[in-house]
């Protein structure tokens, strides 16, 4: 549904209600019960020892790190930490679930309540409920095509410690739960809890949709959308269930409660599983663990160690930098890209609104064009900053620089290199730049005439006309000035 | 005649004989009795001997600890390396553990020489060792009879003189009311003090491993070497493990006695009562001070424990699904009758009746009113133990309200099976450890009474059997068409 469509519905009179399950991998060097390497990509079933595998007689063994972990997200959300949490057990079968339970928390999540603040689109605040984050083991996964009839299982991914993050039904459309996701995301990789990295998996989520009549105080019946790993996907999946669910309840349907699967190549979701098809998950504390003690030492100790996160450091960068809010979030949306502009601004200390526009703009254009991470940047934060000297100098044109640029980022040279290569410099020579409009004027006697009858618009023509002689290297000030005094009567 | 473990070592210190000489005296006894008394699933000969000649390298060099070269039986729920390990059960009839227990490593570490794996009731579930995959493991004392369970092929091994110690389990009786059925000594320590790793669960917060042996000297020093944190075993428990030899002998006068008294009441047998009875005088004798305590939400115990231990192993049990080990169906059609067949086939009739009632104790809707009110009863039973123990320094009572009954007797009513366990399931709710050992004859079958100690109070419980074992002969008896001793 477009966002067209997803107005008309508001104007229909519907209210979207979206509550997140967020799962984020937790970025432990062992998995979370086990000794096993939680490192991604390797051989199947290469990373899965007798304890990931559920053998006979084999015990699980807390993994502290994974404790950290969820401790550090709970305090960077103002959360409740739980003195003492509970690992229970969710029994079901399937084969990528060696003991037939997944060692999960239920009745005490280490993470109590909490909330995030989320900037929208239109650079609104939006605060979003943070129920519970609970500590759990990540299942295997089963392949069911490839393997001629039967289904393969690995479990490498088997006993990875996730952080389940739940949120309240907040959201009130896509977009929304979108930034919410990204909010988290951005999060956990500031506290390098998680390396949020989509593809592999590492960051997914669950998303519980319903819709209701404007006004209405009951929640309508809700449907769970599973399988939704790229923040577009989230975007498709929910906009195509809340047309679905408002196109059953107009026709005079009602929605089931169930578990829908978002098919990203046919953009639908499908039905797996209604509520009466529910598994009965017998939850029961795990008697393998003992509950998990924190005290206030160690919590304390956690919270002095928390890094500066991403809305302490958009606020320092408009105090200090003097940005707009809207720069200031976008530039911490990763901590990386936020420490690259830091380093571009040092460069042009008094400019720093320079620095963000080239950072945010040509800068992540290019990261974009090429797929790069900041961190896999062709340019340096110095060699950016270099230009942008430039730039401040009046060495080159901002016009220019853009080309200069270009060149840095094919080749990996430095801004002065290309300026002098390619004879980029400004003429800021106001008698070579007098005599080049000098000979224009000369040359269009009627243009002139026209002008200086009124046209004003022809001031262009002659701007045009000077930089098409200068190569565009005439500094654009000081043209302004030459051209007004000799176009003048 | 060396009678017990601790007077075999004596015997390999003084090079009476050699471990390899002893190991092919147990097996020989061993094969002996397969036939008539079952008691063991797998007999690993070869194994036993060449481990027996390494026990000799290191009684020669020098190396050599009180177990070393010392024959043993471990029972078949341990995990032993590249051994049969099947629980009991058609479900792991054709497994063969890649790894070993933490107890099996101890104990192989001390140089102890495993002989075989023992019979037992599948996964550990029955009193009378016939829920077995295996088949039924006799009494010794009358093979007509059950040797109790689910440790029966452990108890039964050793009262008939196979080996001076077999591994075993408690979970709510296990190692205690076999010990009590076969004559012999039982021992579970706290929950805790030994690690479960590798021990293949059947109610996590209940199992407990510990042995039997003739005399509580024996337990002593097994325990000495099995004990301890494994910090593979989150429940195991970090305290130092005291010299439990060096208080055998520490005078039991002053010493407090509790008599329970729920212990006592209907549905024990008279000749049971009587040399329960008889055994306290004895200990009195000592110097030990009778008190009567009660315990009054004891009578809950069974109904308690028939909650929590078949929810924890509904859960445990969901792993053997015929996917990555154990029996697995022929041609399954898909996932669900992989599922269905492999468990209906693997699993025996007393399994699938814990996994059904442990199923059910947990839905959505009962699992208020049977598992949360169980643990909630399970916390006062351990309360009234704890305050029990303010003014007692050990608890007496029979292990079991009968002795061995025939085989086949009780297989038809569940319920009745369920009571053998009356008097000992009280220790495991509340994670205590306890013991039996011989106090005398009913007839010609062998009665038990119950040592129940504070949360590690092993020391106090063995020192206490030893200094009872000193004073009688009850443990030194042997049924008549088995051997007297061990070398």
């Amino acid at each position: 549904m477009s966002d067209t469509q997803q107005s008309q519905a508001a104007q229909g009179g519907w209210e979207t209600v979206i509550g997140l399950e967020i799962h984020a991998q937790l970025a432990t060097q062992s998995k979370i019960f086990s000794g096993s390497p939680t490192a991604y990509g390797a051989e199947p079933n290469t990373q899965a020892d007798l304890v990931d595998l559920g053998y006979p007689g084999v015990l699980p063994v807390l993994n502290a790190e994974a404790v950290s972990m969820a401790v550090r997200f709970g305090l960077a959300i103002g959360a409740s930490i739980s003195r003492k949490s509970v690992f229970a057990r969710k029994n079901y079968f399937y084969p990528d679930l060696p003991k037939g339970y997944q060692i999960s928390q239920y009745e005490l999540p280490i993470v109590g309540k909490g909330a995030l603040e989320v900037m929208q689109e239109d650079g609104s605040v939006k605060r979003v409920g943070v129920t519970r984050a609970h500590l759990e083991e990540d299942a295997g996964k089963s392949q069911h095509e490839g393997h001629a009839g039967v289904s393969a299982i690995d479990l490498n991914r088997a006993g990875t410690p996730l952080i389940e993050i739940v949120s309240e039904p907040d959201m009130r459309s896509a977009k929304e739960a979108v930034a919410y996701m990204r909010k988290v995301h951005t999060l956990v990789r500031y506290l390098s809890i998680c390396d949020g990295n989509m593809q592999e998996g590492s960051f997914r989520c669950d998303a519980n949709v319903s819709v209701r009549r404007r006004g209405a105080e009951k929640f309508g019946t809700r449907a769970e959308l599973k399988n939704l790993n790229s923040f577009r996907f989230v975007e498709k999946a929910i906009n195509h269930e809340v047309q679905r669910q408002i196109d059953i309840l107009e026709s005079g349907g009602k929605v089931v409660q169930e578990t829908r699967l978002y098919d990203p190549d046919k953009d639908e979701t499908r039905s797996m599983r209604s509520k009466e098809e529910a598994n009965d998950y017998r939850y029961f504390p795990d008697p393998d663990l003992l509950p998990v003690v924190l005290d206030e030492a160690f919590i304390d100790a956690l919270r002095s160690k928390l890094p500066e996160l991403p809305d302490q450091k958009a606020a320092r960068f408009v105090k200090q930098y003097g940005l707009p809010e809207y720069d200031a979030q976008l530039l911490t949306a990763s901590r990386e890209m936020a420490g690259f502009y830091e380093a571009v601004a040092a460069s042009v200390p008094a400019d720093a609104k320079l620095a963000a526009n080239w950072v945010m703009g040509d800068f992540s254009a290019a990261l974009n064009k090429d797929g790069l991470d900041v961190t896999a940047s062709r340019m340096s934060a110095a060699q950016l900053g270099g230009l942008l000297a430039r730039i401040v100098d009046n060495t080159v044109s901002g016009k220019l620089a853009k080309e200069v640029f270009e060149v840095m980022w094919a080749d990996g040279s430095e801004a002065d290199t290309v300026i002098e290569a390619r004879g980029l410099k400004q003429i800021t020579d106001a008698g070579a730049i007098g005599k080049v409009i000098d000979e224009i004027i000369a040359a269009n006697p009627k243009q002139l005439a026209d002008y200086r009858s009124g046209k004003d618009k022809l001031f262009g023509f002659f701007v045009g006309q000077a930089m098409k002689a200068t190569g565009g290297k005439a500094n654009p000030a000081l043209l302004n000035d030459l051209l007004k005094t000799k176009l003048a009567p | 005649m060396a009678r017990t473990l601790a007077e075999l070592a004596a015997g390999l210190a003084a090079r009476k004989y050699s471990a390899v000489e002893l190991t092919r005296d147990a097996l020989a006894r061993t094969e002996r009795a397969q036939p008539q008394l079952n008691a063991l699933i797998s007999i690993t000969a070869e194994w036993a001997l060449a481990a027996a000649a390494v026990a000799d390298q290191r009684l020669a060099g020098g190396q050599a600890g009180p177990l070393t070269g010392i024959p043993m039986i471990h029972k078949d729920i341990f995990c032993t390396e590249g051994v049969l390990t099947t629980c009991g059960s058609r479900m792991l009839s054709n497994f063969v553990s890649p790894y070993d227990a933490t107890v099996v490593t101890k104990l192989k570490q001390a140089g102890m020489v495993m002989l075989g794996k023992a019979n037992m009731d599948e996964f550990a579930m029955g009193s009378s060792n016939e829920t077995s995959f295996y088949g039924p493991v006799k009494n010794p004392w009358d093979p007509t009879r059950v040797p109790g369970g689910s440790s029966g092929g452990s108890a039964a091994a050793v009262a008939a003189r196979l080996a001076p110690l077999a591994t075993a389990t408690d979970t709510g009786g296990s190692i205690r009311q076999p010990a009590a059925l076969c004559g012999v000594t039982g021992f579970k320590p706290t929950y805790g003090r030994v690690s479960r790793y590798g021990m293949i669960a059947f109610a996590s917060s209940l199992d407990q491993a510990g042995v039997i042996t003739v005399s509580a000297e024996d337990a002593a020093l097994t325990l000495q070497a099995m004990a301890g944190f494994d910090p593979r075993d989150s429940t195991s428990v970090d305290v130092p493990v005291p010299d439990y030899r060096a208080t055998l002998n520490a005078p039991l006068a002053g010493m407090k006695i509790g008599i329970v008294k729920e212990f006592f009441g209907a549905g024990l047998q008279p000749e049971i009562e009587k040399l329960v009875r008889e055994a306290l005088a004895a200990l009195t004798r000592m110097g030990v001070v009778v008190k009567e305590v009660s315990l009054p939400s004891l009578p809950l115990s069974v109904p308690t424990y028939y909650v929590v231990a078949p929810a924890e192993c509904s859960s445990n049990l969901a792993r053997f699904d015929g996917v990555r080990f154990g029996h697995r169906c022929e041609n399954p059609k898909d996932l669900r009758d992989l599922y269905t067949r492999s468990r209906a086939e693997g699993f025996g009739d007393e399994v699938k009746r814990r996994i059904m009632t442990g199923t059910y104790v947990l839905s959505a809707g009962y699992y208020d009113a049977y598992h949360l009110k169980a643990q909630k009863v399970r916390a006062l039973i351990t309360d009234e133990f704890r305050s029990a123990f303010q003014d007692v320094d050990l608890l007496l009572s029979p292990t079991s309200p009968t002795t061995a009954f025939g085989l086949g007797d009780q297989t038809s009513d569940p319920i009745t099976m369920y009571l053998n366990d009356i008097y000992t399931i009280g220790a495991n709710l509340a994670g205590l450890p306890a013991l039996s050992m011989p106090c005398g004859f009913a007839g010609e079958l062998p009665v038990g009474v119950q040592l129940i100690g504070p949360h590690f109070g092993e020391a106090r419980l063995l020192n206490a059997a030893h200094q009872y074992q000193q004073a009688t002969d009850w443990h030194l008896k042997t049924p008549a068409s088995f051997a007297e001793g061990f070398a």
